[in-house]
């Protein structure tokens, strides 16, 4: 077996043994906290028999390893049971919201990744300029900004001052893929804002590191022009720092959306799992959460495996 | 007269930054004095406009929107102080132990935290309320615990730096206990990371205490919160008035502010070290 093929296995088993510690962590918050799920969705009023039925119908009655075992049965084969509050399946519910947090989250990333990377290398190379500076100051403050605050005040402009996109990313019924990017842009581009500075500082801040090395005053000697340098000597050698922060901020993409479907009215899975914590709703919150995590767990093993596959140094660690 | 020197020595930014930190800590302490109104108080009609007996209006249930900035202030800051101690607390002295009696302890609780952060933040956050119910003493709870683990890291990470020094060999060597050699050889060692890491948490944790306001699952009102104010006034943005950025411009004011600090102190420790 050839190393990479080996340390990608190794990863892969490690990411599931990841994810199924998540999913314990994650079933076994409802066993730690205190009080009765059922007592607590009955009210205060219900007599012990209601009480002891409710539980026997969510399978309350049983022991939490059992309990555990199906449930983890049930994820397996795509089946997350039933919401407390409406009774209805949780994997269809969840599955098309999905699709559109993905959608969501994969347009906001197609303009931030290289939009960001292009912008940290201009920095790095006209490093200490003004433009630098103005880059500096502006990602310190976007990185503070919270999400609705960016959300609001593009809405304000974008929306009612100047009418050119909706404020509400309502979908209706069978839209075009063209109509679909044009009512997601400002949620989109909300997200693009708020994620771009961290990459960017990210991108400058290793090729500004790299371009203290010795072999990259060589190629300056030999009279490499400085975009050269930093293009083909330099970025080479930042991409694993550059993936992982990419990909860190992927994750946080999938999570920071939560806040921004709720802004925008946007059907999607964050916009679920804030109303299911309002109803609380506790199987559909676990499933909403399980999936997110997954994903989250998913990126970060991607992140490994690419920046060790374009590093191959990384291989040999001990 | 050093720290007078040192002060004078920050950039602008900096300096700005610490501006804008010693007002928010005024008005946080003073509200109950300048604040014209009571934060739950309804004072007049609702959505005045700005000027005249309002400074900034009134809100969607007619009360003081400049006195409820004041409260929020007050607030949202205070309680993520609070977090974010509780937070230090945890994690500093788990951190601590962790670096020092290594072993098994070590080991046990890294992999848990380890565990504990393959959930995202907010959604961990979000699973917790949602068994515990919603209410201030439960999510300053919930949220210094996942920051904790955060704290947990760098904390054993920077002290296992210090743990393998000659210094700390020495003293464990001359006898002194465990606790002795934490308080007196490592933690001195590592306070100027932990100090800027403060900050960081700090905005983390106002960050996220007002997004989950926002979301109607953190302060509950009528105690005013700056990411609830913006939640209540949200209406107003569909014509166009300023009034619901105000506060998460407070919120944003007040992250960039620490944040501009904290990269100063950031700045200073690394170029003291090469």
């Amino acid at each position: 077996m050839s190393p990479i093929v080996r340390m990608i296995a190794g990863r892969l088993a490690l990411g599931v043994l990841t994810l199924v510690l998540v999913s314990l962590v994650i079933f076994m918050a409802v066993e730690l906290l205190p009080g009765d799920i059922a007592q607590e969705i009955l009210g205060q009023s219900a007599t012990p028999e209601t009480v002891a039925a409710f539980r026997a119908e969510l399978g309350l009655d049983q022991s939490p390893p059992i309990r555990y075992l199906n449930w983890l049965g049930g994820v397996l084969t795509g089946d997350l049971g039933n919401s407390l509050a409406t009774g209805r399946d949780i994997s269809s519910m969840i599955f098309d919201r999905f699709g559109r947090t993905l959608f969501l989250a994969g347009y906001a990333a197609a303009i931030s990744v290289p939009l960001a990377v292009t912008l940290g290398i201009l920095a790095a190379l006209y490093r200490n300029s003004i433009f630098d500076r103005i880059v500096n100051v502006a990602t310190l403050s976007s990185i503070s900004f919270p999400e609705y605050f960016v959300a609001y005040i593009l809405i304000l402009f974008l929306s009612v001052k100047a009418s050119i996109f909706p404020s509400i990313a309502d979908f209706g019924r069978d839209p075009t893929f063209a109509e679909m990017l044009y009512r997601t842009f400002l949620p989109a581009l909300t997200l693009v804002l708020v994620v771009t500075a961290h990459m960017m500082r990210m991108t400058r801040a290793s090729i500004i590191n790299l371009m203290a090395q010795p072999y990259i005053e060589m190629a300056r000697l030999k009279g490499a022009g400085p975009m050269r340098v930093i293009l083909r000597h330099a970025l080479p050698n930042a991409l694993a720092p550059i993936i992982n922060v990419i990909a860190l901020n992927m994750a946080y993409l999938i999570t920071g959306v939560v806040i921004v479907e709720v802004v925008f009215v946007y059907p999607g899975l964050g916009q679920l799992m804030v109303d299911s914590v309002a109803k609380r709703d506790i199987t559909v919150v676990q499933g909403c959460c399980l999936v997110f995590a997954g994903v989250y767990i998913l990126l970060n093993l991607l992140a490994d495996v690419l920046s060790i596959a374009t590093n191959p140094q990384l291989l040999h660690r001990k | 007269m050093n720290t007078l020197k040192l002060l004078r020595s920050a950039p602008p930014t900096a300096k700005f930054g610490m501006i804008l930190i010693a007002i928010y800590a005024v008005i946080a302490i003073l509200t109950p004095w300048i604040a014209p109104h009571g934060q739950a108080e309804i004072v007049g009609l609702e959505f005045e406009p700005w000027g005249g007996e309002f400074i900034l209006g009134t809100d969607n249930l007619g009360r003081d929107m400049l006195s409820r900035m004041f409260y929020g202030i007050r607030n949202s800051v205070s309680i993520a102080l609070a977090t974010t101690i509780l937070s230090f607390a945890l994690g500093t002295v788990l951190g601590l132990m962790a670096a020092t009696l290594g072993g098994w302890i070590d080991q046990l609780m890294s992999r848990l935290v380890d565990v504990l952060m393959a959930i995202p933040a907010i959604l961990f956050a979000l699973l917790l309320l949602t068994i515990t119910g919603t209410g201030i003493p439960q999510m300053i709870a919930i949220i210094a615990v996942i920051e904790a683990t955060r704290v947990f890291r760098l904390t054993r990470a920077t002290a296992m730096n210090v743990a393998v020094m000659d210094f700390v060999e020495a003293a464990r060597l001359r006898g002194e206990g465990t606790f002795w050699v934490i308080r007196r050889e490592i933690l001195p060692n590592i306070t100027s990371p932990l100090i800027a890491e403060f900050g960081l948490r700090f905005c983390f944790v106002f960050l996220a205490i007002s997004a989950l306001s926002f979301l109607g699952l953190g302060i509950q009102p009528p105690t005013a919160d700056l990411g609830a104010m913006v939640r209540d006034n949200a209406a107003l943005i569909t014509f166009g008035e300023l009034v619901p950025l105000l506060p998460a411009a407070a919120i944003a004011l007040l992250t960039v502010a620490v944040n501009f600090v904290v990269d100063w102190m950031l700045h200073r420790a690394s170029g003291l070290k090469s």
